[in-house]
């Protein structure tokens, strides 16, 4: 038996889950300690499901925590930051283009330094051991307690880094360090800003990993505890006290694993309708496709990937106009049960659309004042906006099933084009704790490379295995493991066919 | 014209939509450049039409892997350096750089070097677009000697590259780049004002610069952004333009060969199949077989809604996109011009036809 727990910035929600599915749930506010909000979601859930706290095999929660900690500016430390590539890179330093406020949060504590390799894995200069002491010297001297160290081209390798990581801890003994290599990713600058947000958070990530186990304690759960990253796998809770930033996106991956997991399939499109926009996406494989461009959290480019979503502007409170003929952008939003028409208020919404139509039942149908064109007109406006949009973010011919989830999913009752069927399923409104219970861990491997007809094969194999191991090494089953993402994107204007190759695996708990 | 620091971005997109779907991204470049505004330093954007015959201008640029400048960012001293060793060479100092290449992030780096040593951008290029080679440069083809050419990397190394064949300054000049880690910056085609005049694709800086800022505008106004560029360039020299497809990209096949990226993008709609093949640049598209645009002519790829170009290396499955073709000025489409960089120097059997 396992349990999902979502940490939101609203809500939290528990779920129990067994090899047949959701046993039982709860969805409690967040409340400021994080800690009890979790405790009383999972007591709750855990009465829900009718079972026993020893059958609980381990704990997965998800949380925002940190992206919102970063979007506020709150709780963030001020950070010393290394960057390892003198001679290269001084045109561009360290928080180039960041917010002045969250400059303010991590000060401007930045020393270039000699060290860093080039693509091919030479030096581009020794690493300058005494400018490094240098830096945390003056780290010391400013009570710095946490340190964001990057190297040029290292998640090729990560050597540099982690001796520049000996040499601060041997002057600062308890500074918090975070590595670039870490954090994966070509790009410098983005992999760096991540980095150093990273660093800022090591004090929030300390108090919101103890509450997360302080919670545990309290309810007598002694199980192993993960927390979803980014990709929808899971950390270790060790890891994410050190790697928070892997967390940022996890929330919309999240959502969407556990929808298709909820609907017992793969492959699917997923529409979540909430209040004032529908959100389209695509599942391959039980993962989301990933959007191409680069998260920027709190106004800061990162290295993280989203889940490639579209935002349309439809949802259960979209203001219905010109007889039918026009529905949103506009919506009375959270107002819905004050303004909507089948509520007493005086706003006519997709909802009164849907309630008057017959083909949903909530509030009162007699209250709402729409004729049937407009029921009509509104409804085909709806369907025109679904089909057309969940046509745009197919990237194949075949039909997939449209899995309709969210508070506004009443809205839909009709096929939709280029879809093969639109399910609703059970328990959708804590998808995003089901995702994190579902989730399995990963392992995954990036370089550049030389691929020839006679190299080809045993680089791919030596990567591929490497993923696996990394895989098993954050506590995967061996035999379970296995490649879900090859990645080749050849280095253009240089000769020798040099190939930037990422290799993904994935593998489940032992439970 | 000076340069605004809130110019810089409109012009890093107007660059990328030149650029073709090559020419390297030019965020760092772009970043480079406000980092010097930002400290105070300023840049004069000069017509080329005023020039004074007289003057000595150098462009300058960097050439190697976009892909490693991501990781390698520069120190900012070697275009300055490469520039240093073409002065030396010739006994004279610049009056002026210039791009060599106004598609992609070689918009950017004389921007950079303007700022840096105070002398003004020639508000021209070489290419009116983003090629991958040295010799493909309208200076050559009005007969500008590409040597000296000056090249340095971050270390401080230097070379100096003489020889009267283009191709070979381009072979060259390649080798060295790998040797110095994947990126190298340089400077070459040093020419007088009167050359410039005569040789040059003029006001590309600005085109580029207005180009990203409609993009812009159009956006935050809500206006059609492909309604509002035709109507702009329709005013310049890349007076036609026009939308040669509009679908979702269904394929994307990309292999290396020789240092560059090959391949082709296949975009789908109900109507048909636009299937674009690039090295390094888009060179061709042709909707179910019939070639709709042809290099030199520009073919952009740019998102359906905001009209943001999509560079090659960001292409993905999936992608809602309109296949914008641009004619290139004349300059660039002389039979001397087509022989340096038509199709046949792409190894297509195809002839040039102009965009209509």
């Amino acid at each position: 038996m396992k349990i999902g727990v979502d940490v939101g910035g609203t809500n939290t929600d528990a779920v129990v889950l067994g090899a047949n599915g959701v046993r039982g749930w709860c969805k409690t506010p967040t409340t400021a300690d994080v800690y009890s909000g979790i405790v009383a979601a999972i007591t709750q859930a855990i009465s829900d499901a009718r079972v026993d706290r020893t059958d609980v095999d381990c704990v997965m929660i998800g949380t925002t925590q940190f992206t919102n900690a970063v979007i506020q500016r709150k709780s963030l430390l001020p950070v010393g930051i290394i960057r390892l590539a003198l001679p290269a890179t001084s045109a561009i330093p360290p928080l180039t283009d960041w917010p002045d406020d969250l400059i303010n949060e991590v000060g401007r504590n930045a020393y270039l330094v000699g060290g860093g390799y080039e693509f091919d894995g030479r030096e581009i200069a020794p690493l300058d051991e005494m400018a490094v002491l240098k830096a945390a010297r003056a780290f010391r001297q400013s009570s710095i307690q946490t340190v964001a160290i990057t190297s040029v081209f290292s998640p090729m390798n990560g050597e540099m880094e982690r001796r520049t990581a000996e040499i601060v801890r041997n002057e600062v003994p308890d500074i918090a360090v975070s590595l670039s290599c870490e954090l994966g990713q070509f790009g410098l600058l983005p992999r760096e800003n991540s980095t150093i947000i990273n660093a800022a958070l090591s004090q929030l990530s300390d108090h919101v990993v103890q509450a997360f186990r302080r919670a545990l304690h309290e309810l007598g759960l002694d199980v192993p505890l993960f927390i979803s990253q980014n990709d929808g796998t899971l950390m270790r809770a060790d890891d994410v006290q050190r790697y928070p930033v892997l967390t940022f996106a996890s929330g919309p991956t999240n959502s969407m694993r556990g929808a298709v997991y909820l609907a017992g399939i793969q492959d699917a499109m997923v529409v979540d309708i909430g209040g004032t926009t529908s959100d389209i996406g695509m599942l391959r494989n039980g993962f989301p496709r990933q959007s191409t461009n680069f998260v920027d959290v709190g106004g800061v480019k990162t290295n993280f990937r989203m889940p490639d979503v579209l935002a349309v502007g439809l949802g259960g409170g979209s203001l219905v106009r010109d007889e039918g003929r026009r529905v949103g952008p506009e919506s009375v939003g959270y107002e819905l049960t004050n303004r909507a028409q089948c509520f007493g208020g005086d706003t006519l919404t997709a909802t009164d659309i849907a309630v008057a139509g017959g083909w949903a039942s909530i509030g009162d149908r007699s209250l709402v004042q729409a004729d049937k064109a407009t029921i009509k007109a509104a409804r085909a406006s709806m369907r025109q906006m679904l089909d057309v949009n969940v046509e745009r973010m197919k990237t194949e011919a075949a039909d997939l099933p449209l899995l309709v989830v969210g508070g506004g999913s009443i809205l839909v009752d009709w096929p939709v084009q280029s879809v093969s069927e639109v399910l609703r399923p059970e328990y959708s409104s804590v998808a995003n704790a089901v995702g994190a219970a579902i989730a399995q861990v990963s392992g995954e491997v990036e370089r550049v490379v030389t691929l020839n007809e006679a190299t080809r094969g045993s680089v791919l194999d030596d990567a591929r295995q490497e993923a696996k191991d990394k895989a098993i090494g954050a506590g995967a089953t061996a035999a379970s493991v296995e490649i879900i993402e090859v990645e080749q994107v050849p280095i253009s204007y240089l000769p020798g066919n040099p190939t930037r190759l990422r290799v993904k695996a994935v593998g489940d708990l032992p439970i | 014209m000076e340069l605004r620091f809130e110019d810089v971005d409109d012009l890093c997109t107007g660059a990328a939509f030149l650029g073709a779907g090559g020419g390297g991204d030019p965020y760092i470049g772009g970043l480079m450049v406000k980092q010097e505004l930002a400290a105070g330093r300023k840049i004069e954007i000069i017509d080329p039409d005023g020039l004074d015959d007289a003057k000595l201008i150098i462009p300058t640029a960097m050439m190697g892997a976009p892909t490693v400048l991501l990781e390698k960012i520069p120190s900012g001293e070697e275009p300055i350096r490469a520039l240093r060793v073409v002065e030396k060479e010739l006994g004279r100092q610049a009056d002026a750089t210039m791009p060599t290449e106004v598609g992609g992030i070689n918009s950017t780096i004389p921007l950079f070097v303007g700022a840096r040593l105070g002398i003004p951008v020639v508000d021209a290029d070489g290419q009116g677009r983003a090629f991958p080679e040295l010799q493909m440069e309208t200076f050559a083809i009005e007969g500008v000697k590409g040597c000296p050419l000056g090249i340095s990397d971050e270390k401080g190394d230097t070379s100096l590259v003489m020889t009267d064949d283009n191709h070979r300054m381009e072979w060259i000049a390649r080798g060295i780049t790998i040797r110095f880690g994947g990126t190298a910056y340089f400077a070459n085609y040093p020419m007088s004002g009167a050359e410039v005049k005569r040789s040059a694709v003029k006001h590309t800086l600005t085109l580029a610069r207005r180009i990203g800022e409609i993009i812009r505008n159009s956006r935050s106004r809500k206006l059609d952004p492909i309604d509002e560029l035709f109507t702009f360039l329709a005013t310049t020299s890349y007076a036609v333009a026009r939308v040669i497809f509009d679908g979702k990209i269904t394929d994307v096949d990309r292999r290396t060969s020789e240092g560059f990226t090959l391949g082709s993008v296949s975009i789908d709609n109900p109507s048909g199949r636009c299937i674009i093949e690039f090295q390094n640049e888009n060179l061709i598209a042709r909707v179910d077989g019939e070639v709709l645009a042809i290099v030199p002519d520009i073919i952009s790829i740019l998102d359906a809604e905001t009209a943001m170009p999509i560079t090659n290396e960001t292409l993905r499955y999936g992608q809602r996109v309109k296949v914008m073709a641009v004619r290139v000025p004349p300059i660039m489409r002389s039979e001397a011009a087509l022989k340096q960089f038509g199709p046949e120097a792409f190894g297509m059997s195809e002839a040039y036809r102009a965009l209509e």
